[in-house]
């Protein structure tokens, strides 16, 4: 991989410890994926997850006095000040959560804690090439927005935030954003957890390629039915970019889909029934529910008053906790509008900042939950909470009665 | 180098050497489903569950799972002492490589045949990435 003089010296380490270990990383990416050379990014979101790896990383580039030439947004631990109040943890829970905030504000990273950037806290433009973790952030720039990005651990983010730079390979090229298979989908999608069904069957059959789709119905897919259907892309499989023909921005034509390519046929037809399979493989618990939990990914303003409008003023049921995690700018905004208090009235409680994979939701391990979301049933599981997975209409109606049927 | 291994060549992904006994796995892992205490993943249906990876050498399909939970897998073996000796990489993707990077796990791919063919479970094998070479004893 070809370097220039500039980066040769920060390679040596004539630029500090911590860029120097950054340009390493990108070096070696570079070099395995054969990258003819680095290039600027624009614009880099690091997967900040409040795992020790990952603060370790930081704080070692901190510690080797690294800050950020692009400074990157970051994703959610869990707000500490406000969640403390409920719920206990450890004091080393506590310590990890208040080291990981200091390192990643001593490298000077844009603290939005928030794990959808594309739709609101850092949004590129069609072809700005960005470097942006999070495994379901990159599919809604790529293959939403069009921007360019491959597919990064949270440490390679920073690498590339710190240095300014990212390898030249993958989806940063034409060649690669190009369809790898076809899927043809006729089947109603009618709000943000059909499109997240959608995806969980896509990335079962793609993988890590690229799927293109085709609908047989006029579709216009909004921001968070985006948002739902590439999470769940990337949970099932590793879908980083993808095309809808007609809908997203390099898929003007099927023909332009795969980039002059011979068009394969279809490897797929999803319809209401494989929608429906998929639903009933993933969603089988039923019985008493201590929690359901909103906000994976983390929801937005929109769906904050749908969760309002489906209560119509009813209560959720004493035995059960109900969390909306959310964008922070859309928690600001439910208070400013009342929403957030009128809904606390119910029992609906909502938090910024904050991640359904943290140790501050650990008392209602053992129970079952509810969520809308199957990436985060597949995360909480592995702590030790088994999820249902409803529609949030179906969630609702659970929390009212304190279980599900 | 004794005279009943195989030498194969291979490619560096993160530099140095790395000895032990073989383990294979045909499926993609993420790392942050093994016991850091052991090595031994956990993840079910996973074609090496019950197994341990701690200091041996791991051919392996792949990496899977979020861009944060593999760099996670990797640190908390590492503290532990229980990364692999060296990986034997397959298909490579960039989550599993950075997270390598991070920890210094003697990495390599490409090799020059079919790993399944040439490593089995219990095999003694020599990673030595600076070299670009995979030396192979076959058990008795």
């Amino acid at each position: 991989m070809f370097l220039t003089d500039e980066e040769k010296r920060i390679l040596d380490g004539a630029e500090g410890a911590g860029k120097q270990k950054a340009m390493e990383m990108l070096y070696a990416l570079g070099v395995t994926f054969d990258a003819e050379k680095l290039i600027p990014i624009k614009r880099a979101h690091v997967a900040l997850s409040g795992q020790e790896g990952d603060t370790y990383w930081c704080e070692l580039l901190v510690a080797g006095g690294a800050t950020c030439a692009v400074p990157p947004t970051t994703n959610p631990y869990w707000d500490t000040d406000y969640l403390t109040k409920f719920y206990d943890v450890t004091k080393e829970e506590l310590d990890l959560a208040n080291r990981t905030g200091e390192a990643y504000r001593k490298i000077g990273a844009i603290l939005t804690y928030h794990c959808a950037p594309g739709v609101c806290s850092n949004v590129p433009f069609y072809g700005e090439h960005i470097a942006f973790s999070e495994s379901s952030a990159t599919p809604y720039v790529n293959g939403a927005l069009g921007a360019r990005s491959n597919r990064e651990s949270s440490i390679s983010a920073l690498a590339a935030a710190v240095v300014g730079k990212t390898p030249y390979y993958g989806y940063h090229l034409d060649e690669n954003r190009h369809g790898d298979i076809l899927i043809e989908v006729d089947a109603d999608l009618k709000e943000p957890y059909d499109w997240g069904m959608l995806g969980h069957c896509i990335g079962e059959i793609a993988g890590s390629q690229n799927p293109v789709l085709v609908f047989k119905n006029k579709i216009l897919p909004s921001q968070e039915d985006f948002l739902y259907f590439g999470a769940e892309a990337a949970t099932s499989g590793a879908v980083a970019m993808y095309h809808m023909v007609g809908i997203t921005p390099e898929a003007p034509t099927l023909e332009a889909a795969f980039g002059g390519k011979k068009v394969p046929s279809s490897t797929a037809l999803i319809t209401n029934k494989t929608l429906k399979d998929q639903e009933s493989k993933l969603t089988a618990a039923t019985g008493d529910i201590n929690l359901v939990m909103l906000g994976c990914p983390h929801y937005t303003y929109k769906q904050i008053l749908e969760v309002e409008r489906l209560f119509a003023g009813r209560k959720v049921h004493p035995n059960t906790a109900f969390w909306i995690l959310a964008e922070s700018g859309a928690v600001e905004l439910a208070e400013r509008s009342r929403v957030r208090q009128k809904l606390e009235l119910l029992g609906v409680r909502m938090v910024g900042n904050t991640c359904i994979d943290e140790p501050c939701w650990k008392s209602f391990e053992g129970d079952l939950g509810v969520t809308d979301s199957p990436k985060c049933a597949y995360y909480r599981e592995r702590r030790g909470q088994p999820f249902a997975i409803r529609r949030l209409s179906d969630c609702v109606e659970a929390a009212i009665k304190g279980r599900l049927d | 180098m004794s005279e009943d291994m195989k030498v194969y060549k291979c490619r560096k992904i993160v530099k140095g050497i790395g000895c032990g006994e073989a383990i294979v796995s045909t499926d993609a892992m993420c790392f942050y489903l093994t016991d850091p205490e052991t090595g031994t993943v956990i993840e079910r249906n996973h074609a090496i569950h019950g197994k341990s990876i701690a200091n041996k050498v791991l051919v392996l399909k792949s990496g899977k799972g979020s861009s944060v939970v593999q760099v996670d897998g990797f640190y908390q073996l590492w503290v532990k002492n229980n990364l692999p000796a060296a990986i034997i990489l397959v298909d490579t993707e960039p989550v599993i490589v950075s997270s390598a990077v991070m920890v210094g796990c003697t990495m390599v791919d490409k090799m020059d045949t079919d790993p399944y063919e040439a490593i089995e479970d219990g095999d003694y094998v020599e990673v030595d990435a600076d070299k670009g070479e995979i030396r192979v004893r076959k058990k008795k």
